[in-house]
């Protein structure tokens, strides 16, 4: 049989009560104008709304009590992340910490790390970037020059980390670092980091995108010093940690919810009667959107029973994020409008603003290129 | 998936390794009934494993019968298992018996439309049935229509009424039925027989679709991994690797849309679930199928290997019972109508 399976679910009875909680939470924060349904919005940046989110226990959904957490299942997070997504509400300050950081915490921190931080991300207060690629290693992730060298009491680190999103407004990242040099095994010799970004000897400059915004950033560490409890898991298992933590960050909806709201508001311009190449191509977005619900959902019931689901997770990805980026290509054909500058107000901005976010959507997270390499090595091609 | 649906899953493997190979096929292509691989998969209940326990099937969930037909498919199995069980599966949703032997359904063709004409000595049947899938090797078909503005469901044999024989590109027969007042052997009201006819049907094929991929994926594996050219095999270029990887989505993708459908039909096929999966499976077929040639060289364009069984297959029945524009756009209809805000309810059902 193959080297993927995308099991069936059967969702627990609690799921469904879930569900309408958070439906009518985030239908609440519209009505009072805490927010405005976005796409992208795991992009976003709203600590007032992360702290409520916090107050709710829709973060750290899984984790131990004591930790902080709720203790609840895989399959009951991702109702609320799917729920939160599909309402456009703006999880984005807290979306990282929860998706990953908080998680490899939990799985490789010291014991310092998980009580000082995991209470507070679940608290919806403290919020993480991402520190894998640098100027020099992207895709190729191996390629890391960022070094830590050991000194007394912990290890003094140095180099850039780049693309490193909300930096400027985040607490934390956890850092891909060198800690041995180079050897026949690539893969060697490199270990992850917590990094506190209000701490000296790490500076952090805005990298601008191609709408204007100030999401990315470079991160230049000079001499930082991480003590020894601000290691994950042991010296030299870098790798290992930083691919467990990739399986989270690519098998959820945000890889495929990105701009659905573009989808709905579209089904909305068309309204109620479609002519026939609408219906149409309306009726391919649904099956192919209920589909990749379902094998994502089928990733979440795998990540339950502890199961590494490698290669359908980067299936759900490749797939999901060219939905993504089929939507707004479609529809521009069948709303007559053109794309403009602005903040979603419009229809208009709404298609404008997710066709300048859209190149990112096979990029961000592994490129589509890196995932198909990653389904090739699971079908035994490499 | 149940014990009981895994061992069911071996015995298809067992039975088509034995009776469904290359020269059973080839005479199933030719008009020859296959009589050993029929009778093998009647006398392990297979025929009837669709059908409630009630009416005489064997207790399986139905979404494990339907995987079960899936791997018939991927075997290509020259055989009417998807039409036997949809007959079954409705003659029992209208409360009639479900007779022996192999079972066809009509009419499949959109525009064709049976009368049912109730008369002094019981309900007769005219009108014709085109290309109605191993009509002229069934003895008996189901015929769905309406009498007097409802639903209604019959039994009818099939002796008298074939006019004619084509065949889909996989080679499988499909017949012209002409009915002049033929007398029915059972009816019985069900209500919107057509209408669940068509999704059902829509629901089979969608399973036969997946099965015959995850075929096409395997064949694929292999052959890149054995086909060595500029000194190393094809698998290792990463052009054809990325090809197979969008190949394995698309595998993936109709697996995952025909299990929903199955699980959400176990009484009745849920109209949304079947759109969604005939749609999906429809556009997974003709990509993947695509690749998988494009993978194959020369070698997947010869009658000698064996991957035509499947895509052949693929190619017909994704324009059966409705192709994918069909199913979209009425996909497409019932989301514009309910409007934007309902679509995610709607989803999240599923």
């Amino acid at each position: 049989m193959h080297a993927f399976r995308f099991d069936p679910v059967r969702m627990p009875a609690s799921a469904q009560a879930l569900r309408s909680e958070v439906r009518a939470f985030i239908a609440a924060e519209v009505a009072n104008g805490a927010f405005t349904p976005s796409c992208n919005s795991w992009s976003s940046f709203d600590a007032d709304f992360s702290r409520k989110c916090g107050a709710r226990g829709y973060i750290g959904m899984r984790w131990p009590k004591q930790y902080g957490g709720h203790e609840r299942s895989a399959l009951e997070r991702h109702v609320v992340t799917e729920e939160m997504l599909a309402g456009g509400a703006p999880v984005g300050a807290h979306w990282i910490a929860d998706r990953q950081s908080g998680q490899q915490i939990l799985r490789y921190g010291s014991e310092r790390a998980k009580h000082t931080i995991l209470p507070k991300i679940a608290s919806g207060e403290c919020y993480f970037s991402i520190g894998m690629s640098e100027p020099d290693s992207g895709s190729d992730l191996a390629a890391v020059r960022t070094r830590a060298n050991k000194t007394e009491g912990g290890w003094n680190i140095s180099g850039t980390k780049v693309w490193t999103s909300a930096a400027h407004r985040t607490n934390y990242l956890i850092a891909l670092v060198r800690t041995a040099p180079k050897e026949d095994d690539r893969h060697a010799g490199m270990t992850q980091f917590i990094v506190d970004l209000s701490h000296s000897g790490v500076s952090v400059r805005p990298i601008y995108n191609l709408y204007g915004g100030h999401d990315f950033n470079e991160v230049v560490f000079d001499g930082f010093f991480a003590a020894d409890d601000m290691v994950m898991g042991d010296v030299g298992t870098g790798w290992k940690l930083v691919t467990s933590e990739l399986a989270f960050e690519r098998s959820g909806p945000d890889r495929f919810l990105s701009t659905y709201q573009l989808l709905v508001e579209s089904i909305r311009a068309i309204g109620a009667d479609p002519d026939a190449r609408s219906a149409n191509e309306i009726g391919r977005f649904v099956a192919h959107l209920a589909t990749l619900r379902r094998m994502s959902t089928s990733v979440a019931g795998m990540l339950e029973r502890g199961a590494q689901p490698m290669v359908e997770a980067a299936l759900v990805k490749d797939m999901g994020t060219a939905f993504e980026r089929e939507i707004p290509e479609t529809f521009r054909h069948l709303i007559a409008t053109e794309p403009a500058l602005g903040d979603g107000a419009s229809y208009a901005e709404l298609l404008g603003m997710t066709m300048l976010r859209a190149p990112g959507f096979t990029l961000r997270g592994g490129t589509r290129e890196i995932l198909r390499g990653v389904i090739a090595r699971g079908l035994g091609l490499r | 998936m149940s014990e009981m649906c895994n061992d069911l899953l071996n015995t298809v493997d067992r039975i088509c390794d034995e009776h469904c190979s290359k020269p059973v096929r080839e005479s199933a292509e030719a008009g020859a009934w296959p009589a050993a691989l029929w009778q093998a998969l009647e006398e392990v209940g297979l025929t009837r494993a669709a059908l409630p326990e009630a009416a005489g099937g064997s207790g399986l969930a139905f979404e494990d019968a339907m995987l079960a037909l899936r791997r018939s498919a991927y075997h290509a199995a020259p055989v009417p298992l998807a039409e036997t069980m949809l007959a079954g599966r409705l003659l029992a949703a209208a409360g009639m018996s479900v007779p022996q032997g192999a079972l066809t359904v009509a009419p499949v063709r959109r525009g064709d439309v049976l009368r049912f004409v109730q008369g002094a000595s019981g309900t007769t049947l005219s009108g014709s049935a085109h290309r109605v899938p191993w009509g002229n090797l069934c003895a008996h078909a189901v015929v769905a229509g309406e009498l007097e503005g409802k639903g209604v469901l019959g039994l009818v044999s099939t002796a008298r009424a074939v006019r004619g024989v084509e065949k889909n590109l996989a080679g499988e027969p499909r017949a012209l039925l002409e009915f002049d007042a033929a007398p029915l052997l059972a009816s019985a009201a069900l209500h919107d027989a057509p209408a669940r006819l068509e999704a059902e049907g829509a629901l089979y094929r969608s399973e036969q679709m997946a099965g015959a991929l995850e075929r096409t994926l395997e064949y694929s594996l292999q052959y890149a991994n054995e086909r060595v050219q500029f000194g190393r095999p094809i698998a290792k270029f990463q052009a054809v690797q990325h090809m197979l990887a969008l190949l394995a989505g698309q595998v993936a993708a109709a697996s995952a849309a025909a299990d929903a459908a199955a699980e959400a039909s176990g009484l009745a096929p849920d109209a949304f679930a079947v759109a969604v999966a005939k749609s999906r499976a429809g556009e997974a077929a003709g990509k993947g199928a695509e690749i998988a040639h494009q993978v194959h060289g020369a070698m997947g364009y010869t009658r000698e290997h064996n991957l035509h069984y499947n895509t052949r297959r693929l190619w017909s029945w994704r324009d059966e019972f409705g192709n994918e524009t069909y199913w979209q756009s009425r996909l497409g209809r019932i989301v514009a109508a309910q409007g934007a805000d309902a679509l995610w309810p709607t989803l999240s059902r599923l």
